[in-house]
Protein backbone atom coordinates (compact mmCIF):
# COMPACT_ATOMS: atom_id res chain seq x y z
CA UNK A 1 0.00 0.00 0.00
CA UNK A 2 2.77 2.43 0.95
CA UNK A 3 6.12 1.79 -0.63
CA UNK A 4 9.38 3.64 -0.01
CA UNK A 5 11.99 3.10 -2.70
CA UNK A 6 15.53 4.25 -1.97
CA UNK A 7 14.35 7.38 -0.22
CA UNK A 8 17.04 9.74 1.05
CA UNK A 9 16.85 13.08 2.73
CA UNK A 10 19.52 15.36 4.05
CA UNK A 11 19.67 18.89 5.34
CA UNK A 12 22.99 20.30 4.23
CA UNK A 13 25.52 17.71 5.23
CA UNK A 14 23.33 16.05 7.80
CA UNK A 15 21.80 12.88 6.47
CA UNK A 16 18.36 12.28 7.96
CA UNK A 17 17.22 9.35 5.85
CA UNK A 18 19.71 7.10 4.15
CA UNK A 19 18.43 5.09 1.20
CA UNK A 20 15.27 3.91 2.89
CA UNK A 21 13.20 1.14 1.29
CA UNK A 22 10.28 -0.64 2.84
CA UNK A 23 6.67 -1.49 2.31
CA UNK A 24 3.61 -1.13 4.48
CA UNK A 25 0.72 -3.45 3.75
CA UNK A 26 -2.90 -2.45 3.75
CA UNK A 27 -4.71 -2.64 7.09
CA UNK A 28 -1.52 -2.80 9.12
CA UNK A 29 -0.73 -0.88 12.25
CA UNK A 30 2.87 0.12 11.70
CA UNK A 31 4.83 1.84 14.43
CA UNK A 32 8.02 3.74 13.64
CA UNK A 33 10.29 3.85 16.65
CA UNK A 34 13.87 4.70 17.45
CA UNK A 35 16.08 7.14 19.34
CA UNK A 36 15.45 10.81 18.70
CA UNK A 37 16.89 12.03 15.44
CA UNK A 38 16.59 8.59 13.87
CA UNK A 39 14.38 9.89 11.07
CA UNK A 40 11.06 8.39 12.16
CA UNK A 41 9.10 11.65 12.05
CA UNK A 42 10.73 12.64 8.77
CA UNK A 43 9.66 9.31 7.31
CA UNK A 44 6.10 9.85 8.49
CA UNK A 45 5.87 13.37 7.12
CA UNK A 46 7.09 12.22 3.75
CA UNK A 47 3.99 10.13 3.31
CA UNK A 48 1.82 13.25 3.15
CA UNK A 49 4.54 15.37 1.59
CA UNK A 50 5.00 17.75 4.48
CA UNK A 51 8.63 16.86 3.87
CA UNK A 52 9.88 15.88 0.44
CA UNK A 53 12.75 13.49 -0.27
CA UNK A 54 15.96 14.53 -2.03
CA UNK A 55 15.94 11.29 -3.94
CA UNK A 56 13.95 8.09 -4.20
CA UNK A 57 10.25 7.53 -4.66
CA UNK A 58 7.24 6.94 -2.48
CA UNK A 59 4.22 5.11 -3.84
CA UNK A 60 0.75 4.85 -2.39
CA UNK A 61 -1.27 2.11 -4.10
CA UNK A 62 1.22 2.18 -6.93
CA UNK A 63 0.94 5.91 -7.55
CA UNK A 64 4.04 8.04 -7.11
CA UNK A 65 2.98 10.70 -4.62
CA UNK A 66 5.36 13.24 -6.08
CA UNK A 67 3.10 13.28 -9.13
CA UNK A 68 0.06 14.02 -6.99
CA UNK A 69 -1.17 17.41 -5.90
CA UNK A 70 0.06 17.68 -2.28
CA UNK A 71 -3.16 19.30 -1.04
CA UNK A 72 -5.33 16.56 -2.51
CA UNK A 73 -2.93 13.91 -1.26
CA UNK A 74 -3.15 15.26 2.29
CA UNK A 75 -6.93 15.36 2.23
CA UNK A 76 -6.91 11.66 1.45
CA UNK A 77 -4.65 10.84 4.41
CA UNK A 78 -5.59 11.32 8.07
CA UNK A 79 -3.10 13.23 10.20
CA UNK A 80 -2.80 13.43 13.98
CA UNK A 81 -0.03 15.38 15.70
CA UNK A 82 1.34 15.49 19.21
CA UNK A 83 0.32 19.09 19.85
CA UNK A 84 -3.22 17.96 18.99
CA UNK A 85 -3.71 20.98 16.77
CA UNK A 86 -7.45 21.41 17.16
CA UNK A 87 -8.46 24.79 15.82
CA UNK A 88 -9.46 26.79 18.92
CA UNK A 89 -11.79 29.03 16.92
CA UNK A 90 -13.91 26.10 15.80
CA UNK A 91 -16.28 23.89 17.75
CA UNK A 92 -15.73 20.18 18.15
CA UNK A 93 -18.14 19.60 15.29
CA UNK A 94 -16.44 22.11 13.00
CA UNK A 95 -13.06 20.62 13.82
CA UNK A 96 -14.16 17.12 12.96
CA UNK A 97 -15.89 18.28 9.79
CA UNK A 98 -12.98 20.34 8.57
CA UNK A 99 -11.66 17.88 5.98
CA UNK A 100 -15.11 16.84 4.71
CA UNK A 101 -15.81 20.54 4.25
CA UNK A 102 -12.55 21.05 2.39
CA UNK A 103 -13.70 18.21 0.16
CA UNK A 104 -17.00 20.07 -0.33
CA UNK A 105 -19.21 17.43 1.26
CA UNK A 106 -22.72 18.83 1.63
CA UNK A 107 -23.99 19.34 5.18
CA UNK A 108 -26.34 16.35 4.96
CA UNK A 109 -23.30 14.20 4.39
CA UNK A 110 -20.87 15.47 7.03
CA UNK A 111 -23.35 15.96 9.87
CA UNK A 112 -24.05 12.23 10.32
CA UNK A 113 -20.31 11.53 10.08
CA UNK A 114 -19.63 13.82 13.03
CA UNK A 115 -22.37 12.20 15.07
CA UNK A 116 -21.20 8.70 14.26
CA UNK A 117 -17.58 9.44 15.05
CA UNK A 118 -18.39 11.05 18.39
CA UNK A 119 -20.37 7.95 19.28
CA UNK A 120 -17.36 5.85 18.40
CA UNK A 121 -15.43 7.39 21.31
CA UNK A 122 -18.40 7.64 23.66
CA UNK A 123 -18.70 11.39 23.51
CA UNK A 124 -22.39 12.01 22.86
CA UNK A 125 -23.08 14.49 20.07
CA UNK A 126 -25.54 16.63 22.03
CA UNK A 127 -23.11 17.14 24.89
CA UNK A 128 -19.92 17.67 22.96
CA UNK A 129 -20.41 18.81 19.39
CA UNK A 130 -20.85 22.47 20.21
CA UNK A 131 -18.10 22.75 22.77
CA UNK A 132 -14.83 24.47 21.96
CA UNK A 133 -11.53 22.63 22.33
CA UNK A 134 -10.62 24.76 25.35
CA UNK A 135 -13.61 23.30 27.18
CA UNK A 136 -12.33 19.73 26.84
CA UNK A 137 -9.72 17.79 28.82
CA UNK A 138 -6.46 16.88 27.11
CA UNK A 139 -7.60 13.33 26.52
CA UNK A 140 -10.90 14.43 25.01
CA UNK A 141 -9.10 16.93 22.80
CA UNK A 142 -6.87 14.25 21.35
CA UNK A 143 -9.88 11.98 20.84
CA UNK A 144 -11.32 14.74 18.68
CA UNK A 145 -7.92 15.08 17.01
CA UNK A 146 -8.15 11.42 16.05
CA UNK A 147 -11.73 11.79 14.86
CA UNK A 148 -10.78 14.74 12.70
CA UNK A 149 -8.23 12.52 10.99
CA UNK A 150 -10.89 9.89 10.37
CA UNK A 151 -13.71 12.13 9.18
CA UNK A 152 -13.19 11.85 5.45
CA UNK A 153 -12.61 8.08 5.80
CA UNK A 154 -9.03 8.11 4.57
CA UNK A 155 -7.60 4.61 4.12
CA UNK A 156 -4.33 5.76 5.69
CA UNK A 157 -3.90 7.64 8.97
CA UNK A 158 -0.58 9.12 10.06
CA UNK A 159 0.00 9.70 13.76
CA UNK A 160 3.01 11.62 15.02
CA UNK A 161 3.49 10.82 18.72
CA UNK A 162 -0.19 11.54 19.26
CA UNK A 163 -0.30 10.52 22.90
CA UNK A 164 3.09 11.82 23.98
CA UNK A 165 1.70 14.80 25.85
CA UNK A 166 -1.08 12.95 27.67
CA UNK A 167 -0.98 11.58 31.18
CA UNK A 168 -0.40 7.83 31.41
CA UNK A 169 -3.92 6.80 32.28
CA UNK A 170 -5.53 8.80 29.50
CA UNK A 171 -2.83 7.55 27.16
CA UNK A 172 -3.74 3.96 27.99
CA UNK A 173 -7.40 4.61 27.19
CA UNK A 174 -6.66 6.32 23.91
CA UNK A 175 -4.27 3.61 22.82
CA UNK A 176 -6.95 1.06 23.34
CA UNK A 177 -9.53 3.14 21.52
CA UNK A 178 -7.25 3.74 18.56
CA UNK A 179 -6.42 0.06 18.30
CA UNK A 180 -10.11 -0.78 18.41
CA UNK A 181 -10.96 1.82 15.79
CA UNK A 182 -8.16 0.63 13.54
CA UNK A 183 -9.45 -2.92 13.63
CA UNK A 184 -13.06 -1.91 13.20
CA UNK A 185 -12.51 0.51 10.33
CA UNK A 186 -9.61 -1.47 8.82
CA UNK A 187 -7.32 1.52 8.51
CA UNK A 188 -3.66 1.46 7.65
CA UNK A 189 -2.01 3.40 10.44
CA UNK A 190 1.53 4.70 10.50
CA UNK A 191 2.39 5.74 14.02
CA UNK A 192 5.52 7.41 15.38
CA UNK A 193 6.55 6.99 19.01
CA UNK A 194 9.65 6.77 21.14
CA UNK A 195 7.85 4.65 23.74
CA UNK A 196 8.51 0.94 23.27
CA UNK A 197 5.62 0.01 25.51
CA UNK A 198 3.28 1.89 23.22
CA UNK A 199 4.82 0.27 20.16
CA UNK A 200 4.49 -3.23 21.59
CA UNK A 201 0.91 -2.57 22.55
CA UNK A 202 -0.26 -1.15 19.25
CA UNK A 203 1.85 -2.44 16.40
CA UNK A 204 1.33 -5.23 13.96
CA UNK A 205 4.74 -4.34 12.63
CA UNK A 206 7.42 -2.31 14.37
CA UNK A 207 9.94 -0.45 12.24
CA UNK A 208 12.98 0.26 14.36
CA UNK A 209 15.07 3.08 12.94
CA UNK A 210 18.46 4.48 13.82
CA UNK A 211 20.54 7.12 12.05
CA UNK A 212 18.23 7.27 9.07
CA UNK A 213 18.19 3.55 8.44
CA UNK A 214 15.89 0.72 9.31
CA UNK A 215 17.57 -1.51 11.86
CA UNK A 216 14.77 -4.03 12.11
CA UNK A 217 11.25 -4.36 10.78
CA UNK A 218 9.34 -7.11 12.53
CA UNK A 219 6.30 -8.04 14.55
CA UNK A 220 6.46 -7.14 18.26
CA UNK A 221 6.82 -10.81 19.19
CA UNK A 222 9.66 -11.34 16.78
CA UNK A 223 11.41 -8.19 17.91
CA UNK A 224 11.17 -9.20 21.55
CA UNK A 225 12.48 -12.64 20.78
CA UNK A 226 15.23 -11.71 18.33
CA UNK A 227 16.26 -8.08 18.60
CA UNK A 228 18.54 -7.25 15.65
CA UNK A 229 21.20 -5.47 17.65
CA UNK A 230 22.08 -3.94 20.97
CA UNK A 231 20.27 -0.68 20.38
CA UNK A 232 17.03 -2.51 19.77
CA UNK A 233 17.68 -4.73 22.78
CA UNK A 234 18.30 -1.69 24.95
CA UNK A 235 15.11 -0.08 23.75
CA UNK A 236 13.14 -3.18 24.58
CA UNK A 237 14.71 -3.12 28.02
CA UNK A 238 12.34 -4.49 30.58
CA UNK A 239 9.99 -5.89 27.98
CA UNK A 240 12.44 -8.63 27.09
CA UNK A 241 11.61 -12.11 28.15
CA UNK A 242 13.69 -13.55 30.96
CA UNK A 243 14.40 -17.25 31.36
CA UNK A 244 11.97 -20.05 30.74
CA UNK A 245 9.72 -19.47 33.73
CA UNK A 246 10.22 -15.89 34.67
CA UNK A 247 10.37 -15.05 38.35
CA UNK A 248 8.12 -12.07 38.55
CA UNK A 249 8.21 -9.71 41.48
CA UNK A 250 5.76 -7.06 42.43
CA UNK A 251 7.98 -4.35 41.01
CA UNK A 252 7.78 -6.03 37.61
CA UNK A 253 4.02 -5.94 37.46
CA UNK A 254 3.10 -2.73 39.24
CA UNK A 255 1.96 0.42 37.59
CA UNK A 256 4.27 3.27 38.51
CA UNK A 257 2.41 6.19 37.03
CA UNK A 258 -0.04 6.98 39.77
CA UNK A 259 -1.72 9.98 41.28
CA UNK A 260 -0.23 10.90 44.66
CA UNK A 261 -1.46 13.85 46.68
CA UNK A 262 -0.24 15.45 49.91
CA UNK A 263 -2.40 15.15 53.04
CA UNK A 264 -3.05 18.85 53.13
CA UNK A 265 -4.67 19.03 49.71
CA UNK A 266 -8.24 20.38 49.83
CA UNK A 267 -10.95 18.02 48.69
CA UNK A 268 -12.11 20.15 45.78
CA UNK A 269 -8.64 20.41 44.31
CA UNK A 270 -8.30 16.69 44.80
CA UNK A 271 -11.48 15.94 42.87
CA UNK A 272 -10.23 18.19 40.15
CA UNK A 273 -6.97 16.27 39.85
CA UNK A 274 -8.76 12.94 39.87
CA UNK A 275 -10.92 14.20 37.06
CA UNK A 276 -7.93 15.16 35.06
CA UNK A 277 -6.28 11.80 35.61
CA UNK A 278 -9.58 10.05 35.07
CA UNK A 279 -9.13 7.93 38.18
CA UNK A 280 -11.48 7.36 41.07
CA UNK A 281 -9.08 7.01 43.95
CA UNK A 282 -5.84 8.61 45.05
CA UNK A 283 -2.84 7.72 47.18
CA UNK A 284 -2.35 10.17 50.03
CA UNK A 285 1.20 10.73 51.22
CA UNK A 286 2.69 12.34 54.33
CA UNK A 287 5.04 15.30 54.27
CA UNK A 288 8.04 12.96 54.15
CA UNK A 289 6.47 11.21 51.14
CA UNK A 290 5.65 8.06 53.11
CA UNK A 291 2.36 6.33 52.52
CA UNK A 292 -0.56 7.67 54.51
CA UNK A 293 -3.60 5.93 52.99
CA UNK A 294 -6.00 6.02 50.10
CA UNK A 295 -9.13 8.00 49.44
CA UNK A 296 -11.74 7.12 46.87
CA UNK A 297 -14.01 9.52 45.06
CA UNK A 298 -16.87 7.88 46.92
CA UNK A 299 -15.28 8.71 50.29
CA UNK A 300 -14.99 12.34 49.30
CA UNK A 301 -18.58 12.51 48.17
CA UNK A 302 -19.80 10.76 51.30
CA UNK A 303 -18.05 12.78 53.95
CA UNK A 304 -16.00 15.47 52.31
CA UNK A 305 -17.16 19.02 52.68
CA UNK A 306 -15.57 21.58 50.40
CA UNK A 307 -12.40 22.99 51.90
CA UNK A 308 -11.60 19.99 54.08
CA UNK A 309 -8.17 18.48 53.83
CA UNK A 310 -7.92 15.15 52.08
CA UNK A 311 -5.87 13.72 54.96
CA UNK A 312 -8.97 13.64 57.15
CA UNK A 313 -10.75 11.23 54.84
CA UNK A 314 -8.11 8.53 54.67
CA UNK A 315 -9.26 4.95 54.92
CA UNK A 316 -6.79 2.24 55.78
CA UNK A 317 -8.65 -0.49 53.97
CA UNK A 318 -6.27 -0.81 51.04
CA UNK A 319 -3.69 -3.54 51.68
CA UNK A 320 -0.04 -2.69 51.12
CA UNK A 321 2.73 -4.93 49.85
CA UNK A 322 6.47 -4.61 49.41
CA UNK A 323 7.84 -4.22 45.92
CA UNK A 324 10.08 -7.23 46.51
CA UNK A 325 7.27 -9.69 47.15
CA UNK A 326 6.74 -12.43 44.64
CA UNK A 327 4.15 -11.42 42.12
CA UNK A 328 2.30 -14.69 42.55
CA UNK A 329 1.54 -14.11 46.23
CA UNK A 330 0.29 -10.65 45.52
CA UNK A 331 -1.84 -11.96 42.72
CA UNK A 332 -3.58 -14.29 45.17
CA UNK A 333 -4.07 -11.48 47.62
CA UNK A 334 -5.55 -9.24 44.96
CA UNK A 335 -7.98 -11.90 43.84
CA UNK A 336 -9.19 -12.66 47.36
CA UNK A 337 -9.37 -9.11 48.68
CA UNK A 338 -12.37 -6.89 48.02
CA UNK A 339 -10.05 -4.07 46.95
CA UNK A 340 -9.51 -3.32 43.31
CA UNK A 341 -5.83 -2.64 43.83
CA UNK A 342 -2.89 -2.96 46.21
CA UNK A 343 -0.46 -0.26 47.15
CA UNK A 344 3.20 -1.15 46.62
CA UNK A 345 5.65 0.34 49.11
CA UNK A 346 9.40 0.77 49.03
CA UNK A 347 11.46 -0.20 52.07
CA UNK A 348 11.27 3.33 53.42
CA UNK A 349 7.46 3.26 53.22
CA UNK A 350 7.31 5.62 50.26
CA UNK A 351 4.88 4.65 47.52
CA UNK A 352 6.36 2.74 44.61
CA UNK A 353 3.27 1.99 42.61
CA UNK A 354 0.01 0.13 42.37
CA UNK A 355 -0.90 -3.37 41.41
CA UNK A 356 -4.30 -3.42 39.77
CA UNK A 357 -6.12 -6.33 38.25
CA UNK A 358 -5.35 -4.89 34.83
CA UNK A 359 -1.63 -4.57 35.46
CA UNK A 360 -1.61 -8.10 36.84
CA UNK A 361 -3.39 -9.50 33.81
CA UNK A 362 -1.01 -7.70 31.51
CA UNK A 363 2.01 -9.08 33.33
CA UNK A 364 0.67 -12.59 33.14
CA UNK A 365 -0.12 -12.20 29.48
CA UNK A 366 3.33 -10.91 28.79
CA UNK A 367 4.95 -13.77 30.66
CA UNK A 368 2.85 -16.24 28.71
CA UNK A 369 3.03 -14.86 25.21
CA UNK A 370 6.08 -12.68 25.35
CA UNK A 371 4.27 -9.52 24.37
CA UNK A 372 2.11 -6.92 25.91
CA UNK A 373 -1.55 -7.75 25.43
CA UNK A 374 -3.99 -5.05 24.63
CA UNK B 1 -21.79 80.10 30.99
CA UNK B 2 -19.93 81.87 28.24
CA UNK B 3 -19.06 78.57 26.67
CA UNK B 4 -22.66 77.43 26.40
CA UNK B 5 -23.61 80.68 24.72
CA UNK B 6 -20.65 80.22 22.41
CA UNK B 7 -21.71 76.71 21.50
CA UNK B 8 -25.21 77.92 20.79
CA UNK B 9 -23.93 80.60 18.48
CA UNK B 10 -21.35 78.47 16.66
CA UNK B 11 -23.47 75.38 16.56
CA UNK B 12 -23.15 74.65 12.83
CA UNK B 13 -19.45 75.47 12.70
CA UNK B 14 -18.69 72.99 15.51
CA UNK B 15 -20.85 70.30 13.96
CA UNK B 16 -19.16 70.71 10.58
CA UNK B 17 -15.78 70.46 12.26
CA UNK B 18 -16.78 67.29 14.08
CA UNK B 19 -18.00 65.73 10.83
CA UNK B 20 -14.83 66.74 9.04
CA UNK B 21 -12.81 65.29 11.87
CA UNK B 22 -14.66 61.98 11.72
CA UNK B 23 -14.20 61.98 7.97
CA UNK B 24 -10.43 62.43 8.33
CA UNK B 25 -10.12 59.76 10.99
CA UNK B 26 -12.36 57.29 9.21
CA UNK B 27 -10.67 57.50 5.85
CA UNK B 28 -7.11 57.56 7.10
CA UNK B 29 -7.68 54.56 9.38
CA UNK B 30 -9.48 52.83 6.50
CA UNK B 31 -6.51 53.39 4.21
CA UNK B 32 -4.26 52.24 7.03
CA UNK B 33 -6.26 49.01 7.42
CA UNK B 34 -6.40 48.33 3.70
CA UNK B 35 -2.67 48.68 3.50
CA UNK B 36 -1.57 47.18 6.79
CA UNK B 37 -3.50 43.92 6.94
CA UNK B 38 -2.33 42.59 3.57
CA UNK B 39 1.15 43.93 4.33
CA UNK B 40 1.09 42.21 7.73
CA UNK B 41 0.08 38.94 6.09
CA UNK B 42 2.93 39.31 3.65
CA UNK B 43 5.39 40.07 6.43
CA UNK B 44 4.25 37.04 8.43
CA UNK B 45 5.38 34.89 5.52
CA UNK B 46 8.80 36.52 5.29
CA UNK B 47 9.83 36.74 8.89
CA UNK B 48 13.45 37.67 8.25
CA UNK B 49 12.56 40.71 6.18
CA UNK B 50 9.72 41.53 8.54
CA UNK B 51 11.91 42.49 11.48
CA UNK B 52 13.82 45.00 9.34
CA UNK B 53 10.75 46.46 7.70
CA UNK B 54 8.96 46.87 11.02
CA UNK B 55 12.03 48.63 12.41
CA UNK B 56 12.02 51.07 9.51
CA UNK B 57 8.31 51.74 9.90
CA UNK B 58 8.83 52.40 13.60
CA UNK B 59 11.45 55.01 12.76
CA UNK B 60 9.08 56.74 10.35
CA UNK B 61 6.56 56.77 13.16
CA UNK B 62 8.91 58.79 15.36
CA UNK B 63 9.09 61.69 12.88
CA UNK B 64 7.04 64.46 14.49
CA UNK B 65 3.63 64.97 12.97
CA UNK B 66 4.32 68.63 12.23
CA UNK B 67 7.36 67.76 10.14
CA UNK B 68 5.39 65.21 8.19
CA UNK B 69 2.55 67.63 7.64
CA UNK B 70 5.02 70.23 6.44
CA UNK B 71 6.52 67.77 3.97
CA UNK B 72 3.11 66.70 2.78
CA UNK B 73 2.13 70.34 2.36
CA UNK B 74 5.13 70.87 0.10
CA UNK B 75 4.26 67.86 -2.01
CA UNK B 76 0.46 67.93 -2.13
CA UNK B 77 -0.40 71.54 -1.35
CA UNK B 78 -3.09 72.72 1.05
CA UNK B 79 -6.26 70.79 1.94
CA UNK B 80 -7.50 67.30 2.58
CA UNK B 81 -5.06 65.26 0.56
CA UNK B 82 -1.84 65.92 2.50
CA UNK B 83 -3.67 65.41 5.78
CA UNK B 84 -5.12 62.09 4.66
CA UNK B 85 -1.74 60.94 3.42
CA UNK B 86 0.07 61.81 6.63
CA UNK B 87 -2.62 60.43 8.92
CA UNK B 88 -2.78 57.21 6.91
CA UNK B 89 0.94 56.76 7.29
CA UNK B 90 0.64 57.21 11.03
CA UNK B 91 -2.19 54.70 11.25
CA UNK B 92 -0.13 52.01 9.57
CA UNK B 93 2.31 50.97 12.27
CA UNK B 94 0.04 49.75 15.09
CA UNK B 95 -2.17 47.82 12.69
CA UNK B 96 0.77 46.40 10.78
CA UNK B 97 2.60 45.33 13.89
CA UNK B 98 -0.46 43.79 15.50
CA UNK B 99 -1.40 41.94 12.33
CA UNK B 100 2.12 40.58 12.12
CA UNK B 101 2.34 39.53 15.76
CA UNK B 102 -1.20 38.17 15.73
CA UNK B 103 -0.40 35.95 12.76
CA UNK B 104 3.03 34.85 13.88
CA UNK B 105 1.78 33.98 17.35
CA UNK B 106 -0.62 31.34 16.03
CA UNK B 107 0.75 28.08 17.44
CA UNK B 108 2.97 26.23 14.97
CA UNK B 109 1.05 23.04 15.80
CA UNK B 110 -2.10 24.55 14.31
CA UNK B 111 -0.31 25.50 11.12
CA UNK B 112 1.15 22.02 10.85
CA UNK B 113 -2.22 20.43 11.52
CA UNK B 114 -3.86 22.67 8.93
CA UNK B 115 -1.30 21.90 6.25
CA UNK B 116 -1.22 18.24 7.18
CA UNK B 117 -4.93 17.76 6.70
CA UNK B 118 -4.82 19.45 3.32
CA UNK B 119 -5.60 23.13 3.67
CA UNK B 120 -4.21 25.41 0.99
CA UNK B 121 -2.28 28.44 2.20
CA UNK B 122 -5.28 30.70 1.71
CA UNK B 123 -7.64 28.30 3.48
CA UNK B 124 -5.20 28.17 6.35
CA UNK B 125 -5.10 31.96 6.37
CA UNK B 126 -8.82 32.59 6.27
CA UNK B 127 -10.03 29.69 8.40
CA UNK B 128 -7.33 29.52 11.03
CA UNK B 129 -4.72 32.26 11.11
CA UNK B 130 -6.84 35.35 10.54
CA UNK B 131 -9.66 34.36 12.91
CA UNK B 132 -7.11 33.67 15.63
CA UNK B 133 -5.21 36.89 14.92
CA UNK B 134 -8.39 38.97 14.76
CA UNK B 135 -8.39 40.17 18.39
CA UNK B 136 -4.83 41.38 17.99
CA UNK B 137 -5.54 43.06 14.63
CA UNK B 138 -8.57 44.89 15.95
CA UNK B 139 -6.68 46.04 18.99
CA UNK B 140 -4.14 47.53 16.56
CA UNK B 141 -6.96 49.33 14.75
CA UNK B 142 -8.19 50.65 18.07
CA UNK B 143 -4.78 52.03 19.01
CA UNK B 144 -4.45 53.62 15.56
CA UNK B 145 -7.87 55.21 15.71
CA UNK B 146 -7.29 56.81 19.09
CA UNK B 147 -3.94 58.14 17.86
CA UNK B 148 -5.41 59.48 14.68
CA UNK B 149 -8.22 61.29 16.47
CA UNK B 150 -5.59 63.38 18.23
CA UNK B 151 -3.17 63.62 15.29
CA UNK B 152 -6.03 64.83 13.10
CA UNK B 153 -6.26 67.96 15.22
CA UNK B 154 -2.90 68.95 13.72
CA UNK B 155 -4.38 68.70 10.27
CA UNK B 156 -6.24 71.94 10.89
CA UNK B 157 -2.88 73.64 10.43
CA UNK B 158 -2.73 72.80 6.75
CA UNK B 159 -6.31 73.60 6.04
CA UNK B 160 -7.80 70.13 6.20
CA UNK B 161 -10.55 71.30 8.53
CA UNK B 162 -11.74 69.26 11.49
CA UNK B 163 -11.65 70.08 15.16
CA UNK B 164 -8.05 71.22 14.79
CA UNK B 165 -9.38 74.26 12.95
CA UNK B 166 -11.29 75.39 16.04
CA UNK B 167 -8.33 74.74 18.32
CA UNK B 168 -5.87 76.66 16.15
CA UNK B 169 -8.31 79.52 15.78
CA UNK B 170 -8.66 79.60 19.56
CA UNK B 171 -4.91 79.48 20.13
CA UNK B 172 -4.16 82.27 17.69
CA UNK B 173 -6.91 84.55 18.99
CA UNK B 174 -6.61 83.68 22.70
CA UNK B 175 -10.21 82.51 22.60
CA UNK B 176 -10.68 79.74 25.18
CA UNK B 177 -14.14 78.93 23.87
CA UNK B 178 -12.77 77.94 20.46
CA UNK B 179 -10.13 75.78 22.11
CA UNK B 180 -12.69 74.04 24.27
CA UNK B 181 -15.09 73.60 21.35
CA UNK B 182 -12.28 71.76 19.56
CA UNK B 183 -10.75 69.87 22.43
CA UNK B 184 -13.86 68.50 24.15
CA UNK B 185 -15.44 66.85 21.09
CA UNK B 186 -12.04 65.53 20.12
CA UNK B 187 -11.66 63.83 23.51
CA UNK B 188 -15.20 62.48 23.31
CA UNK B 189 -14.54 61.12 19.83
CA UNK B 190 -11.41 59.30 20.98
CA UNK B 191 -13.31 57.80 23.87
CA UNK B 192 -16.29 56.84 21.72
CA UNK B 193 -14.27 55.21 18.92
CA UNK B 194 -12.21 53.29 21.41
CA UNK B 195 -15.37 51.97 23.04
CA UNK B 196 -17.03 51.01 19.77
CA UNK B 197 -13.95 49.21 18.47
CA UNK B 198 -13.54 47.49 21.82
CA UNK B 199 -17.06 46.13 21.36
CA UNK B 200 -16.28 44.97 17.84
CA UNK B 201 -13.17 43.29 19.19
CA UNK B 202 -15.18 41.28 21.68
CA UNK B 203 -17.58 40.22 18.94
CA UNK B 204 -14.77 39.27 16.59
CA UNK B 205 -12.95 37.17 19.16
CA UNK B 206 -13.73 33.54 18.32
CA UNK B 207 -15.90 32.12 21.07
CA UNK B 208 -13.43 29.35 21.75
CA UNK B 209 -10.84 31.96 22.70
CA UNK B 210 -12.94 34.17 24.90
CA UNK B 211 -12.00 34.16 28.50
CA UNK B 212 -8.44 33.23 27.71
CA UNK B 213 -7.55 36.49 26.02
CA UNK B 214 -10.06 38.89 27.55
Amino acid sequence: MITFKNVSKSYGRQVVLDDLSFEIKQGQFVVLIGPSGCGKTTTLKMINRLIEPNSGEIYINGVNIMRQNPVELRRSIGYVIQQIGLFPNMTVEQNIAVVPKLLKYPKERWKPIVRELLELVNMPYEENAHKYPSELSGGQQQRIGVLRALAASPPIVLMDEPFGALDPITRDCLQEEVKKIQKKLKKTIVFVTHDMEEALKLADTIVFMNEGKIVQMASPEEMLRNPADNIVREFMGRHMQGGESPDLYVEDVMRTRILKVPKTLRTLECIDRMDRWEVNSVIVINDDETYAGTVSLEDIHKQGKPGREIGELITEETPTVSRFYKAQEVFDQLLTSPCKYLVVLNDDRTVAGLVTRTSMTKAVGKALWGAEIS
Amino acid sequence: MNFIVFVNEHYTEILTSILQHIYLVFFSVMIGILFSIPAGILLSRHKKAAEKILAVVSIVQTIPGLVMLGLALLIFGVGNTPALVVLSIYSVLPILRNTYTGLTEVQPGLIEAGRGIGMTLSQLLFRVQLPLAMPSIISGIRISTVYIVSWAALAGLIGAGGLGDLIWTGLSTYNTNYILAGAIPSAILAFLFSGIIGGVQRLATPRGLRGSTA
